[in-house]
C-alpha cells in the first residue's frame, strides 16, 4: 500500500498537483514561523553570560548549518533513487536542492565567521569543523556546476549523482569533527549524549527556528522542483520543434522566441 | 534593541542572510514563472498537445 502511494505521489504529474495545492498553505506557515522566531531571537532570548548578545547570532547559524547538511543527506537519498531505481522525480529533486543547501551552508559559513571574530579574534581558522563545512559548500558548488555542464538532464544526472554520493563521506566528518579532532569550534551541544547542553529558554528559540528555516527551506525546494519538471518539459518540446524544423514542417516557427524568454544562460 | 559592540556582527549576520534567502525566493520565482510562461506558449503553438 505505502509503495502505491509512495509511487501514486511522486508521479511528476500527481507531484505538480498536490505541490501546488500545498505550496502557499507551507509558505505562509514558513513566514509566520520565522517571524515569530525572529521575534523571540531578538526581544525573548537572553543574552549569554559569556558571550552577551553575540549569542542571538546563534539563531540562523545553527539552523542554517542543519539544513545546509541535511539537503546534501537528501540529494545523498535522490542520487541512490537516481542510480538504482531511476525514479523520475529523483533527480529532479536532487538538482533542485543543490542551490538551497550551497545558499544556507554559505550562510552558515558566513554567520559562524561574523560570530568568530568577536569570540575567538578571529573570522577564520582552518579548524576541522569550519573547514569541512567549507568544502561541503565547493562540493555543492561542483554538483551545480556539473548539471550545467552537461546537457542532457538523464547523463547529467548520473554524474552528479556518483559525485554526490563521493561528496556524502564529508557529512560524518562534519558532525564528527569536533569529537574526532581538538577544534576551536565547540562541540556539539544540541543533539548529544547526555541531553542538551544549552538552557531551555534559548534551546527551545533555537528549536523553534529550526523548524521555521527546515519548512522555508522545503517550501523552496518544492518550488524548485516543480520549476525544474517545468524546465524540462520545455526542453522536450523545443526539442520537438527544432526536429519539426529540420524536417521542413510549417508553422513551427516559435524556438527562437520561446528560448528567448527564458533565463539567460540557462541550458536548454 | 541596542546589543552595543556587537551590533554590526548580529546586524550583519541577519542581514546577509535576507540577502541570500531572499535572492534564493526572488530567483525561485522568477525562474518559476518564465518556464510556465514558456511551456504555455509552446503548448499553444502545439494546439494543446503535449
Amino acid at each position: 500500500m505505502w509503495t502505491a502511494l509512495w509511487n501514486r505521489l511522486a508521479h511528476p504529474g500527481h507531484f505538480l498537483r498536490w505541490s501546488g495545492a500545498t505550496l502557499p498553505w507551507l509558505a505562509a506557515v514558513s513566514a509566520l514561523l520565522v517571524a515569530v522566531g525572529l521575534y523571540l531571537t531578538f526581544f525573548v532570548v537572553p543574552p549569554d553570560y559569556q558571550q552577551g548578545d553575540t549569542v542571538r547570532i546563534m539563531y540562523v547559524h545553527v539552523p542554517a548549518a542543519i539544513l545546509g547538511m541535511g539537503f546534501y543527506g537528501a540529494m545523498t537519498l535522490s542520487a541512490i533513487g537516481t542510480l538504482v531505481w531511476r525514479h523520475p522525480l529523483a533527480d529532479v529533486s536532487q538538482r533542485a536542492a543543490a542551490p538551497i543547501g550551497a545558499a544556507f551552508t554559505l550562510i552558515c559559513l558566513v554567520t559562524g565567521s561574523l560570530w568568530g571574530k568577536p569570540m575567538w579574534g578571529t573570522y577564520w581558522v582552518w579548524d576541522a569543523r569550519l573547514t569541512s563545512m567549507l568544502v561541503l559548500f565547493l562540493i555543492y558548488c561542483g554538483i551545480i556546476a556539473l548539471w550545467r555542464t552537461i546537457e542532457d538532464p538523464s547523463r547529467a544526472a548520473r554524474a552528479v549523482s556518483i559525485l554526490t554520493l563521493v561528496g556524502a563521506v564529508n557529512l560524518p566528518i562534519i558532525k564528527f569533527s569536533v569529537n574526532w579532532w581538538s577544534t576551536l569550534h565547540q562541540p556539539a551541544s544540541i543533539l548529544r549524549m547526555g541531553g542538551s547542553s544549552i538552557d531551555s529558554s534559548m534551546l527551545y528559540p533555537l528549536l523553534e527556528m529550526v523548524v521555521a528555516m527546515t519548512l522555508l527551506g522545503i517550501t523552496l525546494h518544492l518550488q524548485a522542483m516543480r520549476t525544474e519538471i517545468y524546465r524540462r518539459r520545455v526542453r522536450t518540446l523545443l526539442i520537438r520543434q527544432a526536429e519539426r524544423l529540420d524536417a521542413g514542417a510549417e508553422g513551427a516557427v516559435p524556438v527562437a522566441r520561446v528560448a528567448a524568454s527564458l533565463p539567460v544562460g540557462q541550458a536548454i | 534593541m541596542d546589543f552595543g559592540p556587537y551590533t554590526a556582527f548580529i546586524a550583519g549576520s541577519y542581514g546577509f542572510a535576507a540577502l541570500v534567502l531572499g535572492g534564493l525566493i526572488v530567483n525561485g520565482w522568477w525562474d518559476g514563472r518564465a518556464q510556465r510562461r514558456a511551456l504555455a506558449e509552446l503548448q499553444d503553438e502545439r494546439g494543446g498537445r503535449p
